[in-house]
């Protein structure tokens, strides 16, 4: 019997920890194997217990995972960490397929820590923007104390159309303020028939984002959506993550838009 | 091949078995059900046919032979972990024809489904299923409405027949110890019908979900999951991780059974859960008993053994559920 067991996870190093907020930091992992952005990994601390973090960024040898400290695992590795290792089960999932947004006009909308997922993407068409035929990145965090990856946004800033809004400005914040939906409508975008709309944040956010893109025009097979549920096993198997016939960890967590708007938990 | 033992000779057999073989069977467990003076049928290890229940439907499925309740899957120390031994080298299991159907829905899950669980792989992989006939229906099954009445597929068939015992065997280790006993021909008991008859809806859709149809299990479902629990083909688990109070290095992660009418089945971390509603929780087993699955892997999910409708403490019937949703559905066509 040759089968690997896919529930023990492997010991991975912990190179660098971005921190953005007092809650949302980043681990930089070592890993080197193939990996999507959008998929993600269980991080596994004996004692405490998994959790599905998804992939914020690729590296040679290295995955980021942004964690936000919301629950028991999390709060452990957060306590925990210091210059030290964690251990992981993956990659899982489908996540984003690059082939699927070449030579397009790509509209990627992100709420909070819904950037995550989407990092990778991000990073890749600001890395090669020819590839893309434009990109608009649309970002929406409650407040300026929650904005994630304050670094890499000067940097897409460069290649890439940006716009950040804040639900609750503070003083001596002097961006963009409100929902990301009312910004929808301004973007530029020369054929709506081929463009592509990326949507991954809190569900209310999901919902409305896409209610907003399929009024302006867009087309639903061209738009995009990443999941988000309760796994135990990551592998289809424990049954947390089952909508209808679809197990989120196997098909997803990245659906396109025709498939996604049939998932009802 | 067909064989003809006396009860004697195949216990003695049934010992030698167990040199290498744990045997489970349904027993009865006199006073131990719910209530005062009711027994209950559940799985255990057995060492001769008496110990076995034939007449009776068990309680609970065999499931837990390859699932346990709860199942250690490495013990941890430090930064080394190791796989923790399966609970046995070798299983022989005694079975209905319903339960042998579960099997396969268990197999595809584990086996099919993503990737091959190690832990259901090593205990499938050496346990051997007898199936028991049944001669007549017990209550509340409907095995013939859901194709599960009789089955082929099993290593041996055994019947108790008086004094003697008829086998068919499928299993050549079986063959040889039974080499010397008069060969006949066994067709195992299976039943042609069952007093509840349900009638699955054909393509239920989707806005079903959102019928008031639901609110009546909201009220009366108290969420306890003693139907998932009884169930052979509800699979699901969660991970639960313990440490030893004397060395808090040292710990074990478990799984253990989890239920989707039990509270905290799709809680995430930070709070957000999906459906509160308890009539959405009936909902969304009954579809993937009947509808889910199927569209997923081409068969049913459900086996018809009717055990949910049995120990459900609110007297919720599954197989009504699935003729009212029947009659809803074409209502709506």
């Amino acid at each position: 019997m040759t089968d690997i067991n896919p529930y023990i996870p492997f010991l991975s190093e912990i190179k660098e920890v971005i921190k953005h907020t007092d809650i949302e930091y980043t681990f930089r992992m070592t890993y080197s194997g193939n990996v999507n952005p959008g998929q993600f990994f269980e991080v596994s601390l004996p004692k405490f217990g998994e959790a599905p973090i998804s992939v914020s960024g690729i590296g040679k040898d290295t995955v980021d995972l942004t964690i936000r400290r919301v629950g028991k695992v999390t709060d452990e590795i957060f306590e925990n960490y210091v210059g030290d290792t964690l251990f992981l089960r993956g990659p899982y999932g489908n996540g984003f397929d690059i082939q699927n947004y070449l030579d397009k006009e790509i509209l990627l909308v992100a709420g909070g820590t819904g950037l995550s997922p989407v990092k990778g993407l991000v990073d890749y068409f600001s890395a090669n923007p020819k590839d893309t035929k434009g990109f608009t990145l649309l970002v929406g965090f409650k407040s300026p104390k929650d904005i994630l990856f304050k670094n890499d946004f000067a940097k897409w800033e460069d290649n890439l159309n940006v716009i950040m809004t804040v639900d609750t400005p503070d003083d001596g914040y002097c961006g963009k303020c409100g929902m990301v939906t009312q910004y929808i409508p301004d973007i530029p975008i020369k054929n709506i028939e081929n463009a592509v709309g990326i949507v991954v944040g809190p569900p209310m956010m999901m919902k409305c984002t896409i209610a907003e893109l399929i009024k302006i025009g867009f087309k639903e097979e061209n738009l995009w959506i990443s999941q988000e549920r309760k796994m135990c096993c990551g592998i289809g198997k424990c049954g947390h993550c089952k909508i209808d016939d679809t197990y989120v960890c196997l098909d997803g967590p990245v659906f396109n838009y025709t498939k996604g708007k049939f998932l009802r938990d | 091949m067909g064989y003809q033992i006396n009860q004697d000779k195949m216990n003695a057999i049934l010992t030698e078995l167990s040199k290498k073989y744990k045997i489970y069977g349904p027993r009865r467990y006199v006073g131990d059900g719910t209530f005062a003076h009711v027994d209950t049928i559940r799985y255990g290890e057995v060492t001769t046919l008496d110990d076995i229940e034939f007449k009776e439907k068990s309680n609970y499925s065999f499931k837990e032979v390859l699932l346990p309740i709860s199942e250690t899957l490495f013990y941890f120390t430090e930064n080394e972990m190791k796989e923790a031994d399966a609970p046995h080298s070798g299983a022989i299991v005694f079975l209905r024809s319903c339960d042998l159907h579960g099997l396969k829905r268990m197999d595809t899950i584990y086996l099919k489904n993503g990737a091959v669980d190690t832990y259901y792989k090593r205990l499938r992989d050496n346990t051997k299923f007898i199936l028991m006939g049944c001669e007549d229906s017990f209550e509340n099954c409907f095995c013939v409405s859901m194709g599960t009445n009789q089955s082929d597929d099993y290593d041996a068939y055994l019947k108790i027949d008086g004094q003697n015992v008829l086998i068919d065997s499928h299993w050549d280790l079986l063959d040889t110890a039974l080499a010397e006993m008069p060969e006949i021909q066994v067709i195992p008991d299976a039943v042609s019908q069952n007093k509840t008859v349900v009638e699955i809806p054909e393509a239920i859709p989707q806005s079903v979900i959102d019928s008031p149809f639901w609110e009546d299990y909201a009220n009366r479902c108290i969420a306890c999951g003693r139907c998932n629990f009884v169930c052979p083909t509800c699979t699901c688990f969660t991970m639960q991780d313990i440490f030893y109070t004397d060395n808090g290095k040292a710990g074990e992660r478990r799984r253990v059974w989890a239920s989707c009418h039990v509270d905290g089945y799709t809680d995430m971390a930070g709070g957000h859960a999906f459906r509160d509603n308890k009539g959405q929780r009936m909902r969304f087993k009954v579809m993937h008993k009947i509808n889910d699955y199927k569209k997923r892997f081409g068969t049913q999910m459900c086996i018809g053994c009717g055990r949910c409708d049995d120990v459900c403490p609110e007297y919720i019937s599954f197989s009504n559920c699935i003729n009212k949703l029947n009659t809803l559905v074409k209502e709506e066509n």
